[in-house]
């Protein structure tokens, strides 16, 4: 059993082709700009059963096409990392292509022996810098960057995304530097920016929670396209989502 | 016919009037990409932007230009009109002047009248006193035969939009005919059919020798039709320009004769291409004239009208038309039907921009092209013009593959087969006739007698279901009454000669029942089965709100639990029509389908058992109610494709409307996405996909600022509007619609 906040059964950002997308309850960070608060609190969500997933990704097996899929995302999906090994698993033997996206801040056995089974990880890394990461977050960065470099040593097949947040996270130095610190791992096949928006905010408001980012405006395409030029060498693939 | 011998491969098509046999002989398959296409011409810019303008004239004039009060429609009457006469490739309008509107009283008297005065006109008095006093219409005869119930369950919203005071549509004749063979021999023809007929004089055989006899004049008004533009229709169309322009006079005939909801094309893009690419090949026009004939067909077609009363606007809304266009398809030797001309059809809502009409429907098969699926895609995403059906389900089915798609969703094998349009009843509203005991929720009259009160307000699904099972067997009944009735009259006084001139003597018949309200009925069973409600009813006993205690799944997620109550019931009442006895011995098919009536059946039905407020538009034909579908599109989706064509053989509606940018990040993906999706739907056995790719906001300026969205096209329920046209009420419910975003 994996508890399960919500389904999108059309995902068409969350890895190749078109995905089941299973959003995880629960989750290690507060992010400041995150879009799905309510997926945060790491109790409740839906006990969802191994075979009822691998139902629904068989009765949509042929939307998924050559390329799609499942995703799980969250929340922090490896949060339910040992309730996930089976589940994967299951949907490994039907055949089906497999990604996590997370914040990559936990590393444990459990994690460690799911990688096997995922065809893709979606890392989503923060900020470059620790401090800035720290405000943003709420956690230090490095558990993140540690889990990164144990995707390169097994040679797993990763897409980094980045949320570019006016003010918090678009400063040209930290981009280098995200640029440099990962062009050297082979693992990655792509970087995906992420343009900041605030469609969760009203979601906030409704769980009686400050929405600390009010007032920071959405990027311009100037901003969009200058990260983009900075981030560009650095990476085989690169796009904005 | 010695001409047209030499031109192409001959065949059985040579001895007898036989269509699809010269299509398969002749066709030339297309692989390649839409690189080929050509914009319009300047002459075809001028043409439009006369048309924009009139388009215009008419917004702003109430919805009408112009209607003549004094001559009756028919095949040959009016003198030629034009829109600007030396631009014209292709020629010919319904009346002597652009958008002009005209009467066609066989259908009733009285709404014409009504038509003309809601514009401030008078019909002439010659007109009126011929048929107020002389000439019985379908209208007189239908309503001198109703029975006192049927009156009752029209009036009270039991059935709706039923073709008793209008042309019931839906036939389509096979226009390509007059192209290929030519007045004289299609004469021909038909006088051997006629003599053909003899034997025991019995009702049928009079009737049909009657009516044969009819469609041979039709031909020689059709005849007299082209003279009057200086076309010589007795033989057959020897270039591509003629081939496009004798199509087009034999719809145009139809169109004049008759009025009906829905007068659909048929599937004349592969067989015009066949003239096209011979004088492509012999280098007698160039891609662009090519191109240009096409535009300017369509452009004839986008201005047909008919003369309507407001209140015809409730039920099909926009002023439409459906010329439906079937485009595509596979052949049974397993070629596919895609030619230069299906893209060049398509390419007309570049070249003279979005419109509603001719009604696009791209027939999908897995096996078509990838690079045609594409350009669908693409033209999907640019226009939201397009409607898709399932190739592989329909041919599988019926067998056939030569039919067009009649009206929105419906299969008509090209003349070979009819159908009678059956409008729809009201299933949800039907279903509370079960939880009060026979009487309608709304009037308090009893409508269906032997309906036993329920023994608690405490709803039991047993119990409501067995009450719904009495109640659905009385409504398939009455509703059959209607019809039987309804068609003896529309044959008797407003016979389709000109259709059915050009389809075969004595063709199968499909009944094309319909129903409302299926996933209304589907997640009240549902609530009923899987959490408790409770009856809220007024001091006459009649329900008037449901409490709903606990959770329940809906329709639109994918859940079996609630989606096979919607496969059952859809069974159940195609099974309880097909029992019934039918006028001509028509075949009873059922459609999942509602036009944009499902506002107004929404506003005749009360409080539902599934949580539905009294008065709330119901969700269109096969969808899931809006809000509902919580698992995003592809649940949705799935929930829709498990309803069984079998049980739905006039077709199964799904209106699909999703933001672009939840169909992935950008233009490849977005059109690749929208290609895999529409595959895997209909490899699900799914029937019907209207696509609209666009943002709400945009509606919402539209609603705001109409002036300056003249050509926004939306798909509705099988057709397509100009967004504009609807009313504010059905703006904001289509507004209101689900659309599927993941962001
Ligand atoms: S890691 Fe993701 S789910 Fe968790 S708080 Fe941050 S944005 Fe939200």
């Amino acid at each position: 059993m994996i508890r399960v906040h919500s389904f999108e059964s059309l995902g068409t950002y969350d890895g190749p082709g078109i995905r089941l997308v299973a959003f995880l309850q629960g989750c290690n960070f507060k992010c400041l700009y995150c879009a799905n608060p309510d997926t945060i609190e790491l109790k409740g969500g839906k006990e969802t059963s191994i075979e009822e997933i691998v139902n629904m990704a068989k009765n949509q097996k042929p939307f998924f096409g050559k390329k799609g899929g499942i995703t799980f995302s969250g929340g922090e999906p490896l949060v339910q990392a040992k309730e996930l090994i089976p589940v994967v698993k299951a949907l490994k033997e039907e055949g089906f292509h497999v990604c996590i996206d997370t914040n990559g801040s936990i590393l444990n056995d459990y994690v460690k022996e799911l990688m096997q089974y995922v065809d893709i990880v979606l890392m989503d890394v923060k900020h470059m810098n620790n401090e800035k990461h720290n405000k943003l977050v709420g956690k230090s960065n490095d558990r993140t960057l540690a889990f990164a470099q144990y995707l390169n040593e097994i040679n797993k097949p990763v897409w980094l995304r980045y949320v570019l947040v006016p003010g918090y996270s678009d400063d040209q130095d930290d981009l280098h530097t995200l640029g440099k610190h990962f062009s050297t791992q082979n693992n990655i096949e792509k970087l995906e920016i992420q343009p900041y928006h605030h469609l969760g905010s009203h979601k906030y408001e409704h769980m009686g929670w400050k929405y600390e980012l009010e007032g920071v405006p959405s990027n311009t395409q100037e901003q969009l396209n200058t990260a983009f030029n900075i981030l560009k060498p650095y990476f085989k693939e690169i796009i904005i989502n | 016919m010695s001409k047209v011998k030499e031109m192409f491969a001959t065949d059985l098509w040579n001895e007898q009037v036989n269509v699809r046999n010269f299509v398969q002989k002749n066709i030339t398959p297309f692989e390649g990409d839409s690189s080929f296409l050509c914009g319009p011409t300047e002459r075809t810019k001028k043409l439009w932007s006369i048309c924009r303008e009139a388009i215009k004239e008419e917004m702003d004039n109430n919805g009408v230009r112009s209607i003549d009060t004094e001559i009756v429609s028919t095949i040959a009457s009016f003198e030629a009109g034009y829109i600007q006469k030396d631009l014209e490739l292709i020629v010919g309008l319904q009346t002597d002047e652009l958008l002009k509107r005209a009467m066609k009283p066989y259908g009733g008297i009285a709404v014409v009248e009504k038509a003309c005065s809601e514009q401030g006109l008078e019909v002439s008095d010659r007109v009126k006193d011929i048929f107020r006093n002389y000439a019985k219409t379908h209208n007189d005869g239908v309503f001198d035969v109703y029975t006192d119930e049927i009156r009752k369950y029209r009036s009270l919203g039991f059935l709706t939009g039923l073709p008793d005071n209008y042309a019931r549509g839906r036939i389509i004749g096979d226009y390509r005919r007059l192209a290929l063979y030519g007045i004289d021999a299609l004469i021909e023809a038909k006088k051997t059919d006629l003599a053909g007929l003899v034997g025991p004089m019995n009702d049928e055989k009079i009737r049909l020798r009657e009516e044969v006899a009819e469609q041979i004049k039709a031909l020689g008004q059709i005849k007299e039709l082209g003279n009057t533009y200086g076309l010589d229709l007795s033989r057959p169309a020897e270039s591509a320009q003629e081939a496009v322009q004798w199509v087009y006079m034999a719809y145009l005939a139809a169109v004049k004769e008759q009025d009906g909801a829905a007068m659909s094309l048929g599937n004349v893009s592969s067989f015009l291409d066949i003239y096209i690419q011979y004088d492509l090949e012999n280098g007698t026009i160039t891609e662009e004239l090519a191109q240009e004939f096409i535009d300017q067909f369509v452009m004839k077609l986008r201005v047909v009208r008919h003369l309507r009363m407001n209140a015809y606007n409730e039920i099909f809304a926009g002023d439409p038309t459906w010329v439906t266009e079937a485009i595509g398809g596979k052949l049974m030797d397993g070629r596919h039907k895609i030619t230069k001309t299906s893209f060049r059809f398509l390419q007309t809502l570049y070249n003279l921009g979005a419109s509603p009409e001719p009604n696009m429907t791209v027939l999908w098969s897995q096996s078509l092209p990838e690079n045609f699926k594409k350009f669908c895609s693409q033209v999907s995403i640019d226009t939201s013009s397009i409607q898709y059906e399932n190739d592989d389900l329909m041919q599988d089915t019926r067998q056939s593959d030569d039919y067009g798609i009649a009206c929105c969703v419906s299969f008509q094998e090209i003349g070979k087969q009819i159908q009678f349009f059956g409008a729809r009843t009201n299933l949800a509203k039907t279903l509370l006739l079960a939880v009060n005991g026979g009487r309608c929720e709304m009037s308090g009259k009893t409508i269906v007698e032997g309906i036993p009160e329920l023994s608690s307000d405490e709803l039991n699904f047993d119990e409501v279901m067995a009450n719904y099972k009495i109640a659905m067997k009385d409504v398939a009944r009455v509703y059959n009454e209607s019809m039987n009735i309804i068609h003896y009259m529309h044959d008797k006084y407003y016979y389709e000669k000109a259709q059915m001139a050009l389809v075969d003597t004595n063709p199968a018949i499909n009944l094309a029942y319909g129903i409302a309200g299926l996933s209304i009925v589907a997640d009240s069973l549902s609530a009923i089965k899987h959490a408790k409600v409770k009856v809220v009813r007024n001091e006459q006993g009649l329900s008037t709100d449901f409490k709903i205690e606990g959770e329940f799944p809906c329709y639109g997620n994918d859940d079996d639990r609630v989606d096979n109550l919607a496969v059952q019931i859809s069974s159940d009442f195609n099974q309880l029509l097909k029992e019934l006895g039918t006028y001509k011995n028509a075949e009873p098919t059922m459609s999942i389908l509602t036009i944009t009536s499902n506002v107004v059946y929404g506003l005749k039905t009360g409080a539902t058992p599934d949580g539905r407020a009294q008065g709330v538009a119901f969700a269109p034909g096969a969808n899931p109610m809006h809000g509902r579908d919580k698992n995003g599109a592809i649940a949705s989706l799935n929930s829709v494709a498990k309803l069984d064509y079998k049980n739905a053989l006039d077709g199964i509606s799904n209106t699909f409307s999703i933001i672009p940018k939840s169909l992935g990040a950008d233009e490849d993906v977005r059109r690749e996405n929208l290609v895999t999706m529409m595959d895997a739907y209909f490899s699900k056995e799914a029937h019907h996909l209207n696509v609209n790719v666009l943002n709400r906001e945009l509606l919402e300026d539209a609603m705001e600022n109409p002036g300056e969205y003249p050509q926004l096209t939306i798909r509705v329920s099988g057709y397509a509007v100009n967004f504009v046209r609807l009313t504010r009420e059905q703006q904001m419910e289509v507004i209101s619609r689900s659309f599927h975003s993941n962001m």
